[in-house]
Order: structure tokens, then sequence, then C-alpha cells
């Protein structure tokens, strides 16, 4: 997040995300109910359904009837594509926003980007 | 059980407690209760549970009044700190008791939870220290599965793990059988997350009726330089404000569109959540309630 610390909710729907974009949580794979992500949180389940109606919204999650949540068989591929367009801002930019702050040249920064490319 | 409250008044000889009280709660969710001492939250959970006869308006649970009514009656429970629902000769005397009286009334769930509390049943219940006592009256209270539960600051003389054990029995016997809950409570950021709903009252009247997710996304607070954050915050609702040498930050009220957060970053501001403990004690600061 961008402006500001964010509501349990929102969290709860990034760790979602995080977990499709990396592979642990699979296409039209169920995820846990509201219930239980209350449960484990200790929060109201209508502030776990938040999350999940944000995650539906965004297309991540897609919803049965009765039965649950599960995750759209193209979120990963959305979800990272999404992550490549914000990459440079959200990450690389501010990265070199403090290396320049703290006096690093940027040649030690492509310097160690290379080694763990190597390593 | 669905709550309605029409323009309620309560008074004590010449004390008006709770000056005009109109409320709809819907049936099923989990309300918390908020005000500071003397706000009316005893007097009105009183009324709910028909242990006072309001002076003036109109209280009807699904429909039907509550006062004198034994058949709304048995159905609503109101644990108060006072724990005096359980003080009734030994502890398993005080769980027949309420077995006799509670049509929902669940004995395993009961004792199970005396377990978790560690309260020997076997021992007088005014013998008991004051967290026995508070515990003994919360077990009652939930396993009593009243479609309308109250707890009035049920937690007092508890310690810290135990009233983890409360809440954490609150949302689970909640989740499995869904019901009204009523949490008045001081200790609002222990137990705010149980809420799907949040009434404020102050001095008898009702501030502030919300989602608790909606209540809290309109408490913002907004820092940086002064000269910036007097700029930005102008015209809205300040509910408080700090310093910090050149540095100022001031909790604001109202909803942050995006337009408006873009033009915070703009300028060098940080925008930050407000909790809903802070938000409260905000909204009822003495000198200048912002509503």
């Amino acid at each position: 997040m961008l402006d500001d610390r964010s509501p349990i909710y929102r969290q709860i729907a990034e760790r979602i995300k995080a977990d499709v974009m990396s592979g642990v949580l699979k296409g039209d794979e169920k995820v846990m109910s509201t219930n239980q992500y209350a449960a484990y949180y200790r929060i109201n389940p209508a502030t776990a359904a938040k999350a999940f109606q944000q995650l539906v919204d965004e297309g991540v999650l897609y919803k049965k009837r009765g039965i649950g949540m599960f995750v759209s068989p193209d979120a990963q591929e959305k979800l990272r594509a999404k992550r490549r367009e914000t990459f440079f801002t959200e990450v690389v930019d501010p990265m070199v926003a403090e290396a320049k702050a703290a006096g690093i040249p940027l040649r030690d920064i492509i310097r160690r980007i290379e080694e763990l490319e190597d390593s | 059980m669905r709550i309605e409250v029409e323009d309620l008044v309560l008074r004590y000889g010449d004390v008006t407690a709770l000056d005009g009280i109109t409320l709809t709660l819907e049936e099923g969710k989990i309300y918390g209760l908020l005000g500071r001492n003397g706000s009316g939250k005893t007097s009105l959970l009183s009324v709910l549970a028909a242990f006072r006869k309001p002076t003036a308006g109109r209280v009807r649970i699904d429909g039907q009044p509550v006062f004198e009514n034994g058949r709304v009656t048995s159905r609503i429970s109101l644990i108060r700190d006072v724990g005096e629902t359980v003080n009734i000769g030994t502890g398993e005397e005080a769980l027949s008791y309420a077995e006799a009286l509670r049509p929902n009334w669940d004995g395993e769930y009961a004792r199970s939870l005396a377990e978790l509390f560690k309260i020997d049943l076997k021992k007088s219940v005014k013998n008991m220290s004051k967290g026995q006592r508070s515990a003994m009256g919360i077990i009652v209270g939930l396993a009593s599965r009243a479609p309308l539960t109250m707890f009035d600051e049920a937690y007092l003389g508890l310690d810290a793990p135990a009233r983890q054990v409360f809440y954490d029995q609150v949302l689970a016997d909640y989740l499995a059988h869904p019901r009204t809950i009523i949490m008045s409570t001081h200790l609002i950021d222990e137990v705010s997350g149980l809420f799907e709903e949040v009434v404020i009252i102050h001095k008898g009247r009702v501030l502030a009726h919300e989602e608790k997710d909606e209540l809290l996304a309109k408490g913002t607070s907004v820092t940086g330089p002064a000269a910036a954050v007097d700029a930005f915050t102008a015209g809205m609702t300040v509910l408080g404000s700090r310093s910090l040498g050149p540095t100022k930050s001031v909790t604001v009220y109202g909803e942050l569109d995006d337009a408006r957060r873009r033009k915070a970053a703009e300028s060098g501001l940080e925008l930050g959540p407000v909790d809903l403990q802070d938000l409260f004690i905000h909204l009822t600061a003495e000198d200048g309630a912002a509503r």
C-alpha cells in the first residue's frame, strides 16, 4: 500500500493475492471459509467477507453458491501482469531514491543485482 | 433477535439516564456498545433486558414489547459485571438454575467453559474471587445461547489471558450458533475486531451507529509540516491535533476520496488509520464532540 497502513480486511486480501501469485494457492483451488478466516484472525466474519468480496471484484476469486470461494484459473497470470506494471514505480524507483539519499552509487546496486543473478 | 428502540427515555428521579434513544439493531450481528462512564450504556442494556421500565418511548424485540413479557425475556440474557445472575450456592447450582431458566442451555458447553476458565464448580460462588465470579457470569451468558445475548463489562477482574479466552469463545460460539450479541466495554482495543457494528452513546443519546469498518474508514490521521497539514485539513472536521516541533498530526473525520489522498501525497503528508479506541476518545471528548 502506498498511502496508509491498511485495514485488516485489505491485509487478508493482500496475503491471499501473494499466495496466488507465488502458486501456494492454485487455479480452481478452494480457499478457506470466511468463518475459518474470522476465527484465525480473531475478527468478525463480516470483515473477513469484505476481503473476499474485494478479491471477487478484482477477479482473483470466484464464488460457487453454497460451496465456497475458489481461485480464478487466470488469477495468477493476471496478478503477475499487474505486478510487472507496478514493479518499477513501486519497488525500483523508491530503492533508487533511497540509495541516492544514502550515497550509494548506482553501479554498486547494479553489481549487487548481477551477483544475485549469478548465484 | 431484532431490536427496535424509539425515543427511549429513562429517568431515575431527576437524573435523565437515557435522553431519546432511537436505534434499530438487525438480528444476528455482534454489536459493540461504547460510551464513557455515565453515558447510559448500562441503562440501555437494562431496559433491553426488561430489568427496568422505560419512562417514555418504545422498545420492541422481535416485534414484542419486553417489559413484563416472560415469553420474550426467557430468550434474552444480560450478564453484568456484578455477576448477580450466578450468586446462587455453588457453581454447580448456579448452572442448574440457568439450565432451568434457559430453553437453549448447553450444559456440556458450560462444563467445558468452566474447565477453560479453571473454575471449581463445587465451590460456593460467593467465595470465588472477583475474576472467577466474572467467569461464572460469562459461562452462563454463553451456554444459555440466548437469541439476544448481552455482556455489560463482563470481563471485570479477569486477567489478560482469561479475557482472551472470553473473546475467543464469544467469536467461536457466535460462528457456530449465530445470534444477536451486544458487548459493552471500555477495553475497546482488545475486542473491537469482533464487532460488526458499533453504537456509541454519549450523554444518553446515540452519537454514532455504523458498521465498524465504515466508521474506521472515516478516521484518518494527517501528519507532516504544520503549514501543509493546516492547508490540507482546512474545512474538514478536525477531532484533535498534536504537534512535535515543526511536525503536526491532525485527526480528521470524514471520507477521503482518492483525489484527496493523492493531493496529500503530493503535499508530502502522511495519511494513517485511526483505531476505534482513538476515534471513540476523540468523538466523545468533552470540549467539542464533533457531530
